[in-house]
């Protein structure tokens, strides 16, 4: 059927230019890296020259990407976004995995009001919590340090809730008797039975909880005054109010930035997307 | 012995979560409500002034003028992101389709960005004559303008197309999942009885996906209305020029960090939260009114 293929050849089409569109701004960021600050204005995507395709090849350089790395203090601020996203992702995921066994496996007095608890407290915005939690950070002397920065991101209501709702179907009531009958004790029972069996919430939630702190910017803005602390998002939005129009440095600074999240996210695919709409098409 | 083991065991579990959990979510919550009746000059020192930061903020314009924008980037995500987001996900969701795991893979990609990185990027995109936009559609179309001030005259406009670019096909992923789990039956019965293609959208895949729909439309709202990073870093922390880039969560943060008085900024955090509550109590109400109908 002709028409049937030109509606397949439309079609596709269609999603080609869509995705094409998607594309283009990484293409650009990419292009914008690797060329010079006078290139950056005179071109939209890579300088024109006399080599392949009447692209001047020989007019990219990498001098956006040696600045960052030895003057402007760039090592630093991505050792730090790496070492604050890993701890807060880890201790995040632990925290919520063992509070969510509790409420999903276990039968205990005070159960429905800590359920209860975690109900209401999603359906709390962040913002109103900020003025408040900066204040409770000044009295405790926690201000400028990581330890203020991580503390209060470790106990989302909505990560006890999405383990929870994960288990309660998914953990056989039968295998945790045949445990216990067996001796077994409960942190081991949670760590070796527990965390295998969830095993793809477990890798969707690392995934959103570790973008969650690397792209955080209002809280490292607002809690960190030392520069030396700052992660990528804000010290990266220091060096564009500095060197502001110098795109290519700032163009190679994110896409430093966006690399680690986007390798992360092609190791946990699968785990990821379909930990993002199980919860949303169950629910 | 085995009674007390089993009694101790889920509160040891859930010690860490509810330890940190009171501490930094529920005392502050408390502490919001006070707060909000009070006048600091930073962190330190307060002066209670009982309803005033609640007066002053009905007469304060630049509230105003954050809670207006706000709304315009809420309605420009609802309008025109949602339907984009759905178009995308019925084109992936046909059947004999190739090459569908690139497509939803390549859609997604975006929303990997993260908002402040997803500014810094839209800065040179939406750069005067040498940014990309107004570069290419110079191009294209001679006539326009390449001093088409994106950032200066149509703030509102240039975060609704960045924020396009970074949602779309994260929301896109909600509605494939939703039209995933549309009864291929269904489809056929209706396409057997003689429905063209828009009344087996309207009256069989839409109210399938309704729910689904309600969610994301609920999210999208949530989100937009806590809009920060894009604007203050796409202005160079600014809220650029005659505030056209001032969203409330911005006058929440300037009140609060900038100026220093906690107690305005909680007060605007209490207008934020409540407006918001409001907001997913309607849309719980409306759902429910739709799925009984």
């Amino acid at each position: 059927m002709p028409a049937k293929r030109l509606l397949s050849f439309l079609l596709h089409a269609l999603l080609f230019f869509f995705a094409a569109l998607t594309l283009i701004p990484f293409v650009y960021m990419l292009c914008g890296a690797l060329k010079s600050k006078f290139d950056f204005a005179a071109t939209v995507f890579l300088p024109a020259g006399d080599g392949w395709f009447g692209i001047g090849w020989d007019r990219l350089t990498l001098e956006n990407f040696t600045r960052l790395f030895t003057d402007l203090g760039l090592p630093r601020a991505l050792h730090n976004s790496l070492l604050l996203a890993s701890v807060s992702s880890i201790l995040t995921v632990l925290c919520c995995a063992m509070g969510g066994y509790a409420l999903a496996k276990h039968k205990f007095r005070g159960q429905n009001l800590v359920m209860g608890v975690v109900l209401a407290a999603l359906i709390i915005p962040g913002p109103l919590l900020l003025a408040p939690s900066f204040q409770l950070l000044y009295k405790l002397d926690l201000l400028d340090t990581y330890t203020g920065l991580l503390l209060p991101g470790l106990a989302p209501a909505f990560g006890v809730f999405l383990f929870r709702q994960s288990m309660i179907n998914s953990v056989p009531n039968e295998l945790l008797e045949a445990a216990r009958m067996d001796g077994a004790g409960e942190f081991r029972i949670f760590f070796e039975l527990v965390l295998p069996i969830i095993r793809p919430m477990l890798g969707a939630f690392l995934m959103i909880s570790f973008m969650g702190m690397w792209n955080n910017f209002i809280g490292p803005q607002i809690i960190l005054q030392s520069p030396e602390l700052h992660p990528l998002s804000v010290a990266l939005n220091n060096l564009k109010g500095i060197y502001g129009t110098d795109y290519g440095l700032i163009m190679a600074g994110t896409l430093v930035s966006i690399a680690p999240v986007m390798c992360l996210f092609l190791l946990l695919q699968k785990e990821f997307i379909s930990g993002l709409t199980s919860g949303a098409v169950k629910g | 012995m085995k009674a007390t083991r089993l009694n101790l065991a889920p509160w040891l579990f859930l010690a860490p979560f509810l330890g940190i959990f009171c501490l930094f979510t529920v005392w502050p919550l408390l502490r919001s409500f006070i707060l909000a009746l009070q006048q600091t000059y930073g962190p330190g020192t307060t002066e209670w002034v009982g309803l005033h930061n609640f007066r002053y903020l009905l007469t304060d314009p630049l509230f105003w003028t954050a809670a207006a924008n706000t709304g315009r980037f809420t309605l420009g995500s609802l309008f025109v992101q949602l339907p984009i987001a759905l178009g995308l996900a019925l084109l992936l969701n046909r059947p004999g389709l190739r090459g569908r795991g690139f497509f939803r893979l390549t859609f997604f990609a975006p929303s990997l960005v993260g908002l402040p990185f997803v500014a810094m990027l839209f800065a040179p995109i939406l750069e005067k004559r040498t940014g990309l936009i107004n570069a290419t559609l110079h191009r294209l179309f001679p006539i326009w303008d390449p001093e088409f001030a994106w950032m200066q005259e149509y703030v509102m406009s240039s975060l609704i197309l960045a924020a396009l670019w970074m949602y779309a096909g994260f929301n896109m992923v909600y509605f494939l999942a939703a039209l995933q789990n549309v009864s291929k039956d269904l489809i056929e019965a209706a396409e057997i009885d003689g429905a063209n293609a828009w009344q087996r959208f309207r009256h069989v895949t839409l109210p399938e996906i309704a729910p689904i729909a309600g969610f994301v439309t609920l999210l999208s709202v949530i989100g937009s209305f806590q809009m920060f990073e894009l604007s203050y870093i796409l202005l160079n922390n600014t809220a650029g020029p005659e505030n056209r880039g001032l969203t409330i969560m911005m006058y929440l943060y300037q009140s609060g960090f900038v100026v220093g008085d906690l107690g305005y900024a909680s007060a605007i955090g209490w207008v934020l939260a409540l407006t918001l509550m409001g907001i997913a109590l309607f849309q719980r109400w409306a759902a429910r009114r739709y799925e009984e109908r």
